[in-house]
């Protein structure tokens, strides 16, 4: 169905594809911010059910629509911009952070077929995204002209410029494998079922990858931008109503994201663990042929290992996270590529 | 006129005017931040001309590491009052004038004799990456090392400066609080439950009273 509407559009010559690529965005941009709604709310009924209590139940049946409603009551609250706040820039920050989160769906594949735009240099272009994404975070607390949310930022953009670093090594080792810096050709580096998924030769660099992602997202045992206890609410103390709404969903986004991308560099994509159960067909119909349903099943429990990891850990602290940023996980990186680039020369020069 | 080159005199005059709000901004935040949009549209040029891994790298390095490491700084200073800041334009034109012909001069030697630099950089057909990357490992491979070579040893020189030992400060050592067992710190005693009234003859006694050490000597000593 999808090649004939691409085939429809494209008789239409620009116009076409413009009309083409434009729907492809909606489809993209629209379900997120849904899937974000329902995401939180499982967020809190988890969370309610490790902690032996309810969580969310009055809002619709089984309280599904508890998010909608917290939406809509941050939509029609205030924007306050502080005193001496500089107005723009505070606006413009939540903006800033939102548009690096969706952007990066430009160039995810999320199956065989479905995917926006097929760039060669795709994995680059999802790691400057995550690192212009920070300007959102510093700007916000800049802007607010408010010590916490200054602290708040200072804190976060550090962490955040450290835990790229071991990022990038982690991806280094998934380059290396690949030859490649296209999303595309990685999954499909890794066909063949569960053992030829990159997550066995690059072990270290998947956890790492993970955990610093997870550092990324600013969320629990590294949420050191918010750290209620210590910085009231972080770098977006002073965004209330909609604009809050913004750096939640682009957390939440980024989470989304975060988890694809372990998906598809290490656990394979759309790929099924065994081959064959992609034949499995009724009546002619293959219910997990294309591989999507793979995707979603990996990519949740990852997002579900998110809310896992807020419900047990406790928060590390500040001095704590920089150490194993700066002192643990980038050198265990830097070990590990130098592994995997003697091994993969070696494989080529003999054998 | 293409689409090509419509974006390209779109970009080329934000790539101008954020220039210029580097220089002409009176809030160093807001130049600094012009700067970073001049990075950007540069960056996209820079894929226009199809150099694909050139722009995304710049923006990686320049605006999101060098460029907050900037902001930084520049937050961190009292730009409250910017008129402080002012420098003294006796002082300071000449040299900047001077600067400025040098680099125009040598903008127009570039441009002027520029032919067969151009012919020097043939743009690949697919895979820049790959390109540059044969081209700087297998061409340039020493001035890559010498590169590589300077640039650590200016980090090392940077840390160096940092990080030299303050007998004031005070440092937290994560592996010895790491180390630490409960039994260090908490010690559970076990013994016989004790009621009210055995203690009361103690107490009225004068032996042990709150707040007095044993020797007897009080709060106020």
């Amino acid at each position: 169905m999808i090649d004939a509407m691409a085939h429809f559009f494209a008789e239409w010559g620009t116009l076409g594809m413009l009309v083409w690529t434009l729907l492809k965005i909606i489809c993209i941009a629209l379900p997120l911010p849904i899937i974000v709604a329902f995401y939180v709310y499982a967020e809190r009924r988890v969370i309610g059910a490790t902690q032996w209590r309810y969580g969310p139940t009055r809002v619709g049946p089984y309280g599904l629509l508890q998010s909608f409603a917290d939406l809509l009551k941050m939509l029609f609250k205030e924007i306050i911009w502080p005193q001496r706040a500089n107005k723009g820039l505070f606006t413009i920050a939540p903006v800033l952070v939102v548009i690096t989160a969706m952007a990066s769906w430009a160039v995810i594949p999320v199956s065989d077929k479905l995917w926006l735009t097929d760039i060669d240099a795709s994995l680059l272009y999802i790691m400057m995204l995550s690192s212009v994404g920070v300007y959102g975070i510093i700007l916000a607390g800049w802007s607010a002209n408010s010590r916490y949310a200054f602290l708040g930022a200072m804190r976060s953009t550090a962490q955040l410029i450290s835990y790229e670093l071991a990022m990038g090594f982690a991806l280094v080792g998934v380059v290396l494998l690949t030859h490649s810096l296209n999303l595309l050709e990685i999954v499909h580096h890794q066909e063949g079922g569960i053992l030829s998924w990159h997550v066995w030769p690059l072990l270290p660099l998947f956890f790492v990858y993970w955990f610093a992602g997870i550092a990324e997202t600013n969320r629990h045992p590294f949420d050191m931008a918010e750290g209620e206890s210590e910085l009231v609410a972080g770098f977006h103390v002073e965004h209330g109503g909609i604009t809050f709404a913004l750096f939640f969903l682009a957390e939440y986004i980024n989470m989304i994201i975060i988890s694809v991308l372990i998906v598809i560099l290490f656990l394979g994509g759309w790929m099924a663990p065994f081959p064959f159960l992609n034949e499995i067909g009724f009546l002619g119909i293959t219910p997990l042929g294309d591989g999507f349903l793979w995707l979603v099943v990996k990519v949740v429990f990852f997002l579900f290992a998110y809310l896992w990891i807020r419900a047990t850990f406790p928060r590390y602290r500040y001095d704590q996270i920089m150490r194993l940023g700066w002192k643990v996980f980038i050198p265990l990186t830097l070990f590990w590529v130098v592994i995997v680039a003697v091994a993969t020369q070696w494989s080529r020069m003999f054998g | 006129m293409s689409f090509l080159a419509l974006l390209f005199y779109i970009f080329s005059a934000i790539l101008l005017a954020s220039a210029l709000g580097v220089i002409a901004a009176r809030h160093p935040v807001h130049s600094a931040l012009s700067l970073v949009l001049a990075f950007f549209t540069m960056a996209a040029l820079w894929i226009l001309l199809g150099a694909e891994f050139l722009g995304l790298a710049l923006i990686i390095i320049y605006v999101g590491a060098v460029m907050v490491f900037f902001l930084f700084v520049i937050m961190m200073l009292d730009t409250r009052h910017p008129e402080k800041i002012k420098a003294n334009w006796r002082v300071t034109l000449p040299p900047l004038v001077l600067i400025g012909i040098i680099m125009f001069a040598e903008l127009a030697m570039l441009i002027m004799h520029g032919s067969h630099a151009r012919e020097a950089m043939p743009v690949p057909e697919a895979g820049n990456t790959l390109a540059l990357g044969q081209a700087m490992f297998d061409r340039y491979i020493y001035s890559l090392e010498v590169v590589a070579i300077l640039l650590l040893s200016a980090m090392v020189a940077a840390i160096a400066l940092t990080h030299r030992k303050n007998p004031l400060a005070k440092r937290q050592d994560p592996s010895k609080q790491m180390a630490v067992k409960a039994e260090d710190r908490l010690r559970l005693v076990k013994m016989t439950a004790e009621r009210e009234e055995d203690n009361e003859s103690d107490v009225s006694s004068g032996n042990v009273s709150l707040g007095n050490k044993p020797d007897g000597k009080g709060i106020s000593s």
